[in-house]
């Protein structure tokens, strides 16, 4: 029966195909808006189980003794922790050595022989950070509310984080033709679809609109091209694959724009768009001269954040554990108490963009 | 007993067929090309194997499609540095792209859509020239122009997509890439941009009647394979003359469901579906953006939207709260 052979071995090929179309185990399905809406949060239990040991919070150092007097008595050219006591500060030290640089050491951004001495760029660019850092918890608590970050947040043990970007330089090498338009390559930053690949310059450092539908139901001059829509649908596809959820973890898919029909995570979002903005502006891309050569982007940029930076495929990074509560240096001054000139710090407590956003949702 | 199977089990195979003498009046030419048996076409449908029949329509229509498929392959492939390996790997991403909406409805730099405008040309081009091949061959053989006037709904919808629309909206931009998940990005990004299109009355229309063509098509299908037993798949002589296969499958389903349509009225109803689902869809498309904007809204005003309880705190829009003011 040569026939029922062929028969046979097509219907094994069929069945690999569909076993390959599968995930095991089962997934996990939790109901969050009204029944029918499909605003049900999906999750692969083995996946979750991986997040979480490689979300896993490292143990807090002992705390310092309490009081004692402040580390700029102790030491010298301290510009951001001063005020700290010398037994916290020399603790953060430690931490900060075992979250961004364990198998380097202090050496990587000290030098042995003059501590103070800023002559390692590791050191100025460690400083920044800090300040960052006490400037996202000061400043952008509609984001990370009490839990904070500290630099293991983004560093997880590496000197520079896993999760960053660079401006998106073209490979195609002709000018006559294949012309990608920015999209249409797999990119894992987008979900591996063919939409626009780089929708971090338009969004997360440019203020691009990010608003795409009318309020009106009837055509009323949004000049707004599908091509546009398909870069935004990008940055949604980014922020839901950082945070391991689907769109209607914040949207009711059947109005997308509708904010009195999405979850109160959206708004969290929209704040972190801005967060990202604003340090990507205002402490990432200034460092880029710091920087050497090698820890640059193809096209020259330093490196900068997007959601994932932070996230790393959960929607609380570490599990929504604070690790800053038991750093309390990090908490950082009130926004006056800026020391920089170029702070954002006051701009900030506006998001910039918001004007724009409300001209074009009405 | 030999029909039932999803092959044919018998093939009768006679001398070649070369098919009825035309009208000389028509003036199509002749049919080309040696007849041959295919046994493993013979599995699924007629063994027999040409003469074609092409004329001067289907070879421009050929020619047209040709350069618009390597147009559109060209671009693909320069889009991954000429690279066989990546290009086979990246197919189902890569895409020839329209204009920037920047350019409105311009003739824009090749690289920049050029491309894209020259290949719809010329696909357009090969569709218009083959209905026009449809048209003519089925007068040519004394039928009626069903399938012609069938395929030209088809062809609306494709020119509303890549066409009508855009030169409504006034930008080639709005038009839909060449190629596989891009197109498919493409739509749904347009359903969202305009504010679902689930609520977009032509297009729950067109979904009707594509479903209705699907259970239409599975009904009859079911209905003739059934009665193959009585001759029940030679349907114009049960058209012409009923005989028992034909009366079976009628008063199967007047048993079942208390109405039959006949062996012709069924093809009516079928090409009906078929031919509706692309021309309402077409509307649907033709007024998104031009006339409604959002699709959701204008659902709400037309009292087509369920509504549903809070079960959330209100999450007023951040952008909406005025600077300084605590959330």
């Amino acid at each position: 029966m040569k026939a029922a052979n062929v028969i046979r071995h097509a219907l094994l090929v069929a069945c690999l195909f569909a076993i390959g179309a599968c995930e095991r185990p089962s997934p996990l399905e939790k109901q969050q808006g009204y029944r029918g809406t499909g605003m049900v949060d999906v999750q692969n239990p083995r996946r979750v189980q991986q997040k979480a040991a490689e979300n896993a919070v490292p143990a807090p150092l002992p705390a310092a003794a309490a009081g004692g007097p402040p580390a700029s008595t102790a030491f010298q050219n301290l510009q951001v922790l001063g005020n700290v006591s010398v037994g916290e500060f020399t603790r953060l030290m430690l931490a900060v050595t075992s979250w961004v640089a364990p198998k380097e050491g202090c050496n990587y951004c000290h030098n042995p022989a003059n501590m103070a001495s800023d002559e390692k760029y590791t050191k100025v660019v460690a400083r920044r950070m800090i300040q960052m850092t006490q400037h996202i918890n000061a400043d952008w608590q509609q984001h990370v509310d009490g839990t904070g970050v500290t630099c293991y947040t983004c560093h997880r043990g590496n000197p520079v984080p896993s999760q960053i970007w660079f401006t998106h330089t073209d490979d195609v090498r002709s000018t006559f033709a294949g012309n990608k338009g920015g999209q249409n390559a797999p990119t894992a930053a987008v979900g591996l679809t063919s939409l626009p690949y780089d929708p971090f310059s338009p969004y997360l450092l440019g203020d691009a609109d990010i608003r795409e539908v009318s309020q009106t139901p009837l055509a009323s001059g949004n000049k707004r091209s599908v091509k546009q829509t398909e870069w935004t649908y990008a940055l949604m596809m980014h922020i839901s694959q950082s945070l391991g959820v689907n769109c209607t973890y914040c949207h009711n898919s059947r109005s997308f724009s509708d904010w009195s029909q999405s979850s109160p995570p959206r708004a969290t979002a929209w704040y972190g768009i801005r967060l990202v903005r604003d340090i990507n502006n205002n402490f990432l891309v200034p460092l880029q001269a710091t920087l050497p050569r090698e820890r640059h982007g193809p096209a020259g940029d330093g490196p900068k954040a997007n959601c994932a930076t932070c996230h790393q495929g959960l929607n609380k990074p570490l599990q929504g554990v604070s690790m800053l509560q038991n750093y309390a240096a990090l908490r950082g001054p009130a926004p006056a108490a800026a020391t920089t000139p170029s702070s954002p710090v006051g701009l900030m407590s506006a998001p910039p963009p918001a004007a724009g956003e409300a001209r074009e949702a009405r | 007993m030999e029909y039932q199977n999803i092959f044919t089990r018998l093939q009768a195979i006679g001398p070649a067929e070369s098919g009825v003498p035309l009208a000389p009046a028509t003036g199509n030419g002749r049919r080309t090309g040696k007849m041959s048996f295919s046994y493993w076409l013979g599995k699924i449908g007629d063994a027999q194997i040409g003469p074609i029949y092409l004329g001067w329509t289907g070879v421009t229509s050929a020619v047209c499609f040709f350069i618009a498929f390597e147009i559109i392959g060209l671009n693909m492939l320069a889009s991954v540095n000429w690279n066989p390996i990546q290009f086979v790997r990246q197919l189902f991403w890569l895409a020839l792209e329209p204009p920037p909406p920047s350019y409105g409805l311009r003739i824009p730099p090749l690289n920049d859509g050029g491309w894209w405008l020259m290949a719809g040309f010329f696909l357009t081009l090969s569709l218009l020239l083959w209905w026009v091949r449809m048209y003519r061959r089925a007068r040519a053989h004394g039928m009626g122009t069903h399938v012609a006037w069938a395929f030209a709904s088809a062809i609306w919808l494709y020119l509303v997509l890549g066409f009508i629309r855009p030169l409504l909206m006034g930008s080639w931009g709005e038009a839909v890439p060449f190629g596989i998940f891009p197109h498919l990005d493409w739509v749904a990004a347009f359903s969202i941009r305009y504010g679902n299109l689930f609520y977009n009355p032509f297009h729950m229309l067109s979904i009707a009647f594509l479903y209705g063509s699907t259970l239409l098509f599975a009904m009859h299908g079911a209905t003739i394979l059934a009665v193959s037993r009585y001759g029940g798949e030679r349907e114009l002589e049960q058209i012409a003359d009923r005989g028992t296969a034909a009366e079976r499958a009628a008063l199967f389903w007047r048993w079942t469901m208390g109405f039959n349509a006949t062996m012709e009225s069924i093809h009516r109803w079928a090409w009906w579906f078929a031919v509706l689902c692309p021309l309402t869809g077409g509307i649907g498309i033709l007024l998104t953006g031009t006339v409604v904007d959002n699709w959701y809204l204008w659902g709400i005003q037309h009292g087509i939207v369920a509504s549903y309880p809070h079960v959330f705190p209100p999450v007023p829009d951040p952008a909406a709260i005025p600077a300084g003011a605590t959330p």
